[in-house]
């Protein structure tokens, strides 16, 4: 059984001024065992942030991020799982399912981490999943109105994934569970 | 006899307990053969070492310590004897024989505490002649450690409330009469040791003096502890006897001492209920006394007391403490011209610590010890780094305690002591001020505030006049700066009236920050603009709109687009580039075509002029694309100008990879899902010949270059999106050009060309092909449609 913390688009400080205390008090070092987060921190400390909680951090490039050294995408396997991270702002049209299928295609992983939307989005598409952090810091976004913030968090076991999204809503955390189970697919 | 030297002196010590020895052992013996004359002989021979004027404190205390130890033998003898044969009284008279008048004190004490304990006579009278008789020695040394005997010796037989000595004519009223005499004439003996001896020899004779203190102020700790000491009694008698012989002593080593020593020893409650007195002593010490030190003290220790219980409270108000401790420090720091403003702000600093714990609510009090701390800083130029450290706990205090700048902000005299700071302090208290907003998620609602809290922390909002410029560490340069742009996004009014004051006074503030600071405070500004435009849209939407209104979304857009061109010409276009496209957006959702245009325009411009770095192009350029891709507000004429100027820019990217990916991401703006209007078919298909276009020049290019062909990868995306435009139903994208695209990708894999394999294109071919099998699986419409390729 693996933690993944997936998070993205916070945004810090250009437009919020901190991640939520009710998800800094939940998110302590030494639970999670790698961090996927989908850019846009922008800023070092943010970076530094996640490192405390988590040093298997893994970063790819937001249009708003200071560190240039981000890729713009990137796979990592974990157990059974092939996982690819993009930002999102280089697929067009933004969000759009079927644009981010092609990417997740082309990357060939089970599943699709990608952000930019600010909206929380979890789909099991074709043979795999398509998952959207949404920002953690509830973010403006010029694409979503009302963004609450939200992280994700996957538990892997085996063939199978489950993933809970955490919201928070008029200041609490409402917490849901998505199951998902890979059928052992000839990949590779 | 001063001039001799340590090593001497070593020798009289050693001759002296040489002597004390010798002494004692016949002391001894005749106390084993009860021989009680010769008892006395001895022992007064023993202490008559105690006469020498030749050993320093210290040496002198290790020859006491040994007297010491064999009186103790000595008083447990006349104890015992006083049972047996000799009584008492006899023994009283028996001592006075002595021929020497220390060696006869240090007896008569020893008998005279047995005496006591017998109660053949009532222990005032005895303690009384004791403390008399001491007067004998006026050399001070040998004085002072007489009467410190004195003290130890009868510590414990005096007629205190409970004590088996009190009753009848003895009363608690002799022990404390007994105990101040003893301390006064012991402070009125170490005082004089300073005149003792030649005057270049006074700084280590106040050293030596110094070691003596504890001996004088053993009588405070007794007294302090005499149970039968009221406060009546301690306010009637025991303090302003005390205090008199601390003011009359006029010396400031005994000062300083002795009311430090008054107020650690005596309970806090008594202190209280006596603060007029013990401060009324405050002013008539000498000059050079550390009074603040002094003061400070008390004000800890009554602060302490008043956070100790709530019930204690009321007491403080009633006996006004807060205005005599206020007083007290004015007519100080008036009395003391030369106190250094380290001094003074200490003081200050005190007062405040106990005003927040004993008056929480009385900001009043607080905002008078600030204009207090500012009439004495004022015109003392640059401060010293002591005292600057003073200044920041000062003004740290009230933040800590409200946990509120918004409370901070209210006091008129907080942001005059900020302007003394110089500019380094500045800004360390600004970023407290930042950090207790933060920590407590203060939001400043109004405009006012705002600016009066930008006044505050200009520090880090621009570079101050004199600022010598010295060169910041750049990472500690963007803390700081990042700290600001968090402090901006937590500016909220749900007014949004309010809330653009807000903005346009933090615009005022921040455009003087100079082109180092505005790509970080810039940006959390316009996002709070964005956040308004959003609320005040949704009010619109609501028929709310009201005329004389300034916070509509217009007026907002002008402002924004001001402050982009300023970052613009900093010049930060790339973050500027990304601002523009924010706001078309956001006036693309108020249905604002021209302003919407004018942003895009913007950031064309930007894109074609400023934007060099060919990495950096591409991720603009997918900026725009995305944005525009987003639009809906655009007519089609403008609409055609600004998608026709993005393919250009993408088919003259640098990378032919670049142009190929980008053009085909363009055939987006052709096709809009939820927009009817938008269903080009045909510039979709054009779109997608010519990203092919591309892909054959970047692999022929490859050919030629690298002698393999490299860019498979390129055709299978092109072959995604023509299954991508295939299922949403262009009508223009055929099974046959479908088809063609696998064959081509399908014999380029397999071409003897292709040197090294690529497995990265290879999972990708093998997840598109299953994934045109899946959809041929799915049946129904979408399974008939992909029936036709064959794969």
């Amino acid at each position: 059984m693996v933690l993944v913390l997936a998070i993205g688009d916070l945004h810090i400080p250009h437009r919020a001024p901190d991640l939520p205390a009710k998800f800094k008090s939940m998110l302590v070092p030494g639970k999670i065992q790698h961090i996927i987060c989908t850019g846009n921190l922008c800023i070092k400390e943010v970076h530094d942030y996640l490192k405390s909680l988590c040093p298997s951090l893994h970063i790819t490039r937001g249009e708003y991020d200071e560190d240039a050294r981000y890729p713009e995408t990137k796979t990592l396997t974990i157990g059974q799982f092939k996982l690819g991270l993009c930002h999102g702002h280089q697929v067009v049209p933004w969000g759009d399912l079927d644009s981010l299928a092609m990417l997740q295609r082309q990357l060939d992983v089970d599943i699709l981490v990608s952000g930019h939307t600010h909206q929380f989005k979890a789909y099991k598409h074709e043979a795999g999943v398509v998952i959207n952090p949404g920002s953690a810091t509830g973010a403006y976004s010029s694409i979503t109105y009302d963004v609450n913030p939200s992280f994700v968090l996957m538990d892997i076991d085996g063939l199978r994934v489950v993933v809970y999204v955490y919201e928070l809503i008029d200041g609490e955390v409402k917490v849901d569970k998505i199951d998902f189970k890979k059928t052992s697919t000839a990949t590779i | 006899m001063m001039s001799d030297g340590v090593e001497d002196e070593e020798k009289w010590l050693t001759a002296g307990i040489a002597g004390l020895q010798q002494n004692a052992f016949y002391m001894h013996r005749a106390l084993d053969s009860n021989n009680i004359k010769d008892a006395l002989k001895y022992s007064a021979q023993m202490l008559s070492e105690l006469r020498t004027s030749r050993l320093s404190p210290h040496k002198y205390y290790e020859l006491y310590m040994r007297a010491f130890d064999e009186l103790r033998k000595l008083e447990i003898f006349f104890k015992e004897e006083s049972k047996r044969s000799c009584s008492i009284i006899e023994l009283y008279e028996l001592v006075q024989h002595a021929g020497n008048i220390l060696p006869r004190l240090y007896l008569l004490c020893t008998v005279g505490s047995v005496y006591i304990r017998s109660k053949e006579a009532p222990a005032k009278d005895i303690l009384k002649d004791l403390v008399e008789m001491c007067r004998g020695i006026q050399h001070p040394l040998r004085g002072l450690f007489l009467r410190s005997y004195l003290s130890q010796v009868s510590r414990d037989k005096l007629p205190d409330i409970g004590s088996e000595y009190e009753g009848d004519e003895n009363t608690v009223m002799d022990a404390v009469e007994f105990v101040l005499q003893n301390f006064t004439e012991m402070n009125k003996l170490w005082v004089r040791m300073q005149h003792q001896g030649p005057a270049r020899e006074k700084e280590k004779r106040e050293k030596e003096r110094n070691e003596l203190r504890d001996l004088v102020g053993k009588n405070l700790h007794v007294l302090s502890q005499i149970e039968g000491i009221d406060l009546e009694l301690y306010r009637d008698t025991v303090l302003p006897r005390i205090l008199e012989q601390v003011v009359n002593c006029k010396d400031d080593l005994a000062q300083y001492y002795l009311m430090d020593c008054i107020i650690q020893v005596f309970p806090d409650e008594y202190h209280l209920q006596t603060l007029e007195t013990l401060l009324g002593a405050c002013p008539q010490l000498q000059p050079s006394v550390d009074i603040k030190t002094v003061l400070s003290g008390l004000m800890e220790r009554l602060s302490n007391y008043a956070a100790s219980s709530i019930e204690v409270l009321p007491e403080f108000v009633q006996v006004e403490a807060f205005a005599k401790l206020n007083n007290a420090i004015g007519q100080v720091i008036e009395a003391q011209p030369d106190m250094p403003v380290f001094g003074a702000v200490t003081l200050y600093s005190s007062l405040l610590t106990f005003t927040l714990h004993v008056h929480p609510d009385r900001l009043d009090y607080v905002d008078q010890i600030l204009g207090a701390c500012v009439s004495k800083i004022a015109g003392k130029g640059k401060l010293e780094g002591k005292a600057t450290k003073q200044i920041v706990a000062l003004l740290s205090a009230p933040l800590e305690k409200y946990n509120d700048i918004d409370t901070a902000l209210k006091l008129s005299n907080y942001p005059l002591v900020m302007e003394y700071l110089d500019d380094s302090t500045n800004k360390v208290m600004s970023n407290v001020i930042i950090q207790s907003i933060m920590k407590n998620k203060t939001h400043i609602s109004t405009a006012e505030k705002v600016g009066a809290l930008f006044e505050l922390i200009k520090g880090l909002i621009k570079d101050l006049d004199g600022d010598d410029n010295d060169e910041m560490d750049e990472e500690d340069f963007k803390e700081e700066q990042n700290s600001v742009a968090r402090l901006i996004q937590m500016l909220y009014n749900s007014d949004p009236e309010e809330m653009l004051k807000i903005i346009c006074m933090v615009k005022k503030h921040i455009m003087s920050g100079g082109p180092k600071r505005l790509p970080f405070t810039i940006p959390p500004l316009i996002y709070n603009a964005l956040k308004l435009v959003r609320r005040v849209q949704s009010q619109d939407e609501n028929g709310s709109e009201d005329e004389t209104s300034s916070a509509t979304p217009k007026k907002i857009f002008q402002m924004l687009n001001q402050t982009i061109e300023v970052l613009s010409m900093v010049p930060v276009p790339d973050l500027a580039l990304r601002l523009y496209l924010e706001c078309a957006e956001a006036a693309n959702d108020c249905d604002l075509e021209p302003v919407a245009y004018e942003f895009f325009t913007q950031a064309y411009i930007l894109y074609e002029e400023e934007i060099s770095d060919s990495k950096a192009q591409v991720t603009a350029l997918y900026l725009i694309i995305g944005t525009l891709q987003r639009m809906h507000t655009f007519g089609v004429e403008n609409r055609d100008t600004l998608t026709h100027k993005a393919t250009g820019y993408s088919a003259k990217l640098l990378k032919k990879p670049d142009q190929c990916r980008a053009v085909y991401a363009c055939s987006h703006l052709f096709w809009v899902d939820d927009q009817d209007g938008i269903k080009d078919g045909e510039r979709v298909l054009l779109c997608l010949k010519r990203a092919l276009r591309i892909a054959n020049a970047a692999q022929q290019m490859a050919n030629v270059t690298k002698g393999s062909g490299g860019s498979v990868m390129l055709f299978i995306e092109i072959l995604n999106k023509y299954l991508y435009f295939f299922e949403k139903g262009n009508t223009q994208i055929s099974v046959a050009s479908i088809q063609g695209l696998i064959e081509l990708v399908t014999s380029e894999m397999q071409s003897d060309s292709r040197s090294t394999s690529d497995p990265a294109a290879d999972a990708f071919f093998a997840s598109t092909i299953r994934y045109i099998q899946s959809q041929k699986d799915k049946g129904g419409a979408t399974g008939e449609k992909f029936e036709a390729i064959k794969v």
